[in-house]
């Protein structure tokens, strides 16, 4: 293999894991440090840059990060990455005078929003702080979109959705709420620049089946019903409820009709358990609530008496894979299944949707219906208009929404601008020694042994009586220390200089993890095979040195490097060091490499 | 050195032996020397061979003399039975621990200064006399802990870390050893763990004194140029004569063999010694030409390596002197003690 470029910016980052795979790419060490120091408002600065709503996405994020933390391949479970996000959204100071200032003087470019979501606000935020004038426009009295409309007030209140939407409306962005936009010629034949379109994806997906029409006045699609409940327009529902659907908006929608007076409440999906949309941690909250979930079982009618619901026929099937790895639900032969219920939640999914779209204003759409658009800038075949969030690529989530508005922002500065959407801006990288003596580091490397923290929880009886009332507490400063210590501190990175090695393996033999390896070179994968202990996980690289003096070369397998640094306590020469990487991706503004 | 003990986390398929041990089980405490320093290798090459040859770690014994290699035996196999005893005495500490239980396995750690200087007397008769042990010499060829003056095996002619010519004549071990009795012998060295770690899992199931003379440059005061044990020096003159692959009896053999590579030698307890040769003169078997093959090396300032010696039927004091099977702890009072009357008994038979 040849010598690890370890100069290239994704090298290290892909080291750190959490950072690669959150969509944002928040240093996520970085503010975990922070928060175990108690730097709570630093630490929600570094969030805010880069994610733009740490105290929405750290109590509803769909957490990317923590299947992917380094301490779930070495330890049971992974850091509680999102949980300690919002501890410091909850416990920081009033960071309002660290926020950015719109500049007085404006740049005189005017970008029309449509939709208040979290796409938007994040395109507001990055140009409103760099002279633009950014127009919001949402069909609904505040800002938010679905973070507000879709998501229940006991996983999110509303005070941390006004607060952070605040923080962006505060940079003077202009709000136009309860204005329907019907026109997008309109738009870009109006006095704006660009538009920005983050209308999410607002069509909750239907079931056309037998008794759909007749018993419509008791079933509900799950976005609409979440929508009325979160804007205080329905009232309670009925006694035996069935949530039809796998995903995250199925278990909103579940653990919602618990709190509006469902007792005997079901979900029930085509897939298996673990196949199911919604995140594990999700399913666990709604089995603690009282909920169970029947998979394996598509539904078929919808039965009634005269249009008055009585319940649902369901099919059982089991699932088979082809060659290519497709599902499909072959029906097992069994007896079809009845479950009665009073009313229906359908939650099967939900589409983006562009009625107020002109088909003739040359903006391509393709056979899905989906805008055609260039995925590295976002831009559509219509220069001037740019898409994000949901309403881009499909259904996502919040934190893909909010790295989707940094990409578009970019792009409208660049496009205003006149220059190539395509250079973009590199992120600004930084890889710095930690050494302050000689056992001393500038960051904690003992590895902590402590289990994963449970976040405190209100209980049952109460929470399922208020549907405002927030379930979860967060963890408390001592808790979210302890958590914060389990973090391996994966940005700070083994640096080996093989020009100072004298090959005397104390690496080696110190390796807790025996990641370290001195052999002769070869291909990838017989060295992979080669090394002290066998590197399996080929998702993570081989950091392979130049040739040292006695011909061979220094193999580490970054898979399960616990970052503790004894390796480099144990070189007498110096030759590993501890770095710690960081890594901030660009904004709108920020000049691309010249080249 | 470290003081942060070695995080307890370990990979999920980390390996295990047939006791269900890791390899992390075979370790001790953090070690106190300096970064870098070749016996923190041999310690992990002790760990190596005790966790490949299924040795239950509370049935070790480790002894020590005092020095920085007397240190080592608290940062390897922390669940066996350890003893420091004074400075050049391990020997003969070993030997009565020895004489007394033989179901355990002896292992003594001594350095060039605790085994060539003040108890060079020690080493000498524990090799003449045959103890069944492992004598591990981890030979730096200085004073490490008093700053690096020259000790007993440094080279004549190499200079110290401040630029002194050495003109004292060297003891070599490895040489004496041979002379003496010992009847596994190897040198190796610690930067070079494919080659240390079947010798010592050959040593340690040898039946006799095995000794084996690890030169472990000492980073601090005998790794620089001039230096004939640093580990430039070591790795440019080492003229290994032989590899050791360790072959259990219970093992398959995988390995290939070129014909007249290969010479097999079986132990007395069945494990088997693969000697692939590099020098295709040199027999193992041979003392008297292991001995001149040394000099003649020596005097051309190579470092002879590998197995150099090895008598697989030798004996060992136990039989010499006859010793009961059992361990004394297990004999009971009566039978240690068996009171006035069989000690008259034993007196009238000798008057």
């Amino acid at each position: 293999m040849k010598p690890t470029n370890i100069g290239a910016h994704d090298y290290f980052h892909k080291v750190v894991d959490c950072q690669w795979a959150c969509p944002a790419h928040t240093p996520v060490p970085e503010y975990i440090r922070l928060i175990a120091a108690g730097r709570y408002s630093d630490a929600y600065m570094i969030n805010w840059r880069s994610n733009v709503f740490p105290g929405i996405l750290g109590r509803v994020c769909d957490r990317p990060c923590e299947p992917a933390c380094r301490r779930g391949r070495v330890d049971t479970e992974p850091v509680a990455i999102c949980r300690l996000k919002r501890v410091c959204a909850d416990l920081k100071d009033d960071i309002q005078d660290r926020l950015p200032r719109a500049p007085d003087k404006k740049n005189g470019k005017r970008i029309a929003c449509v939709g208040a979501g979290p796409a938007s606000l994040t395109v507001a935020r990055d140009l409103a702080s760099i002279g633009y004038q950014v127009t919001v426009f949402d069909s609904g009295p505040l800002p938010g979109g679905m973070m507000r409309s879709q998501i229940p007030k006991f996983r999110l209140p509303d005070t941390v959705i006004d607060e952070e939407c605040g923080y962006i409306i505060n940079l003077g962005v202009e709000t136009r709420y309860n204005q329907w936009v019907n026109s997008l010629r309109e738009l870009v034949d109006g006095d704006w620049d660009a538009v920005f379109v983050g209308t999410g994806a607002p069509r909750g997906r239907d079931a056309p089946i037998p008794g759909r029409q007749e018993a419509a006045k008791y079933i509900h699609i799950g976005i609409e019903w979440l929508a009325n409940v979160a804007f205080g327009h329905t009232t309670p529902i009925s006694e035996r409820v069935i949530v039809l659907g796998g995903g995250a908006t199925a278990m909103d929608c579940c653990r919602s009709a618990r709190r509006m007076g469902g007792e005997d409440v079901k979900v029930i999906v085509r897939s298996g358990f673990e196949e199911m949309k919604a995140s594990p941690w999700e399913k666990e909250e709604a089995i603690h609530e009282g909920i169970p979930i029947l998979n394996m079982r598509v539904p078929k009618e919808f039965r009634h008496d005269n249009g008055k619901l009585s319940g649902v026929l369901f099919e059982i099937v089991r699932a088979e894979y082809d060659a290519k790895g497709r599902r499909s639900l072959i029906p097992t032969g069994e007896p079809d299944e009845f479950h009665e219920c009073d009313e229906v939640l359908v939650a099967i999914g939900q589409e983006t949707a562009f009625p107020w779209i002109e088909k003739d204003i040359g903006l391509e759409f393709d056979k899905w219906e989906m805008p055609v658009l260039n995925p590295a800038t976002l831009q559509s075949t219509l220069p001037k208009v740019i898409f994000g969030g949901d309403a881009a690529l499909g259904p996502k989530n919040i934190i893909t929404a909010a790295a989707q508005g940094h990409e578009a922002a970019i792009s409208i500065d660049l496009f205003c601008r006149g220059k190539d959407l395509l250079k973009r801006p590199p992120p600004m990288t930084n890889l710095v020694s930690q050494k302050m003596g000689i056992h001393e580091w500038s960051y904690d490397n003992q590895v902590s042994e402590e289990e994963r923290k449970k976040v405190p929880v209100k209980a049952l009886e109460k929470t399922l009586k208020d549907i405002k009332l927030e379930l979860e507490m967060g963890f408390d400063p001592f808790m979210a220390c302890a958590e914060a210590e389990r973090c391996l501190n994966c940005d700070i990175e083994t640096v080996f200089t093989a020009k100072g090695c004298i090959e005397c393996d104390a690496c080696v033999d110190i390796c807790p993890t025996e990641c370290i390896t001195f052999t002769s070179n070869g291909e990838e994968d017989d060295l992979r095979g080669r090394l002290k202990a066998p590197a399996k996980n080929h998702d993570q690289a081989l950091y392979v040195s130049d040739v040292l003096k006695t011909g061979r070369v220094m193999v580490k397998d970054e898979n399960i490097c616990l970052h503790c640094g004894m390796c480099a306590e144990r070189c007498p020469t110096g030759a590993w060091d501890m770095q710690k990487f960081f890594l901030q991706c660009a904004e709108a503004g920020t000049e691309p490499k010249r080249t | 050195m470290t003081y942060l003990a070695k995080p307890k986390l370990l990979r999920t398929d980390a390996p295990k032996n047939s006791l269900g041990y890791t390899r992390r089980d075979y370790e001790g405490a953090i070690s106190t020397l300096c970064a870098g320093c070749g016996h923190d290798s041999i310690s992990a090459a002790i760990v190596q061979a005790c966790f490949d040859l299924d040795i239950e770690p509370h049935r070790v014994a480790k002894l020590s003399g005092i020095g920085c290699s007397s240190k080592t035996p608290d940062y390897f196999l922390g669940a066996s039975h350890g003893f420091n005893t004074t400075h050049g005495r391990m020997p003969s500490v070993l030997t009565g621990a020895a004489l007394a239980n033989r179901d355990l396995t002896y292992m003594g750690i001594s350095g060039d200064g605790d085994s060539a200087s003040i108890g060079i007397g020690q080493f000498a008769h524990a090799m003449r006399r045959g103890v069944n042990m492992t004598y591990i010499v981890e030979n730096i060829g200085v004073y490490g802990l008093t700053k690096g003056q020259f000790s007993a095996t440094a080279d004549k002619g190499s200079k110290s870390k401040r630029g002194v010519v050495n003109n004292d004549t060297p003891i070599d071990l490895v040489a004496l050893a041979l002379q003496l009795g010992a009847s596994y012998v190897a040198r190796s060295f610690s930067g070079d763990k494919e080659q240390l770690i079947p010798l010592i899992k050959g040593a340690l199931r040898h039946r006799g004194p095995a000794f084996i003379d690890v030169i472990s440059p000492c980073v601090t005061f005998n790794n620089h140029a001039g230096s004939t044990k640093s580990y430039d020096y070591v790795r440019e003159h080492n003229d290994a004569v032989n590899r050791l692959d360790f072959i259990l009896p219970r093992d398959q053999i995988n390995a290939t063999y070129a014909p007249g590579e290969l010479r097999r030698i079986v132990q007395h307890d069945g494990s088997i010694l693969h000697l692939r040769k590099l020098d295709s003169d040199y027999d193992p078997s041979d003392r008297v030409g292991a001995m001149n093959h040394l000099q003649e090396r020596h005097a051309l300032g190579e470092i002879v390596t590998g197995l150099l010696y090895v008598d697989s039927s030798a004996e060992d004091l136990h039989r010499h002197l006859n010793t009961v099977e059992k361990p004394l702890n297990q004999l009971g009072d009566a039978y240690l003690c068996p009171g006035s009357k069989a000690l008259d008994a034993l007196n009238a038979s000798l008057r």
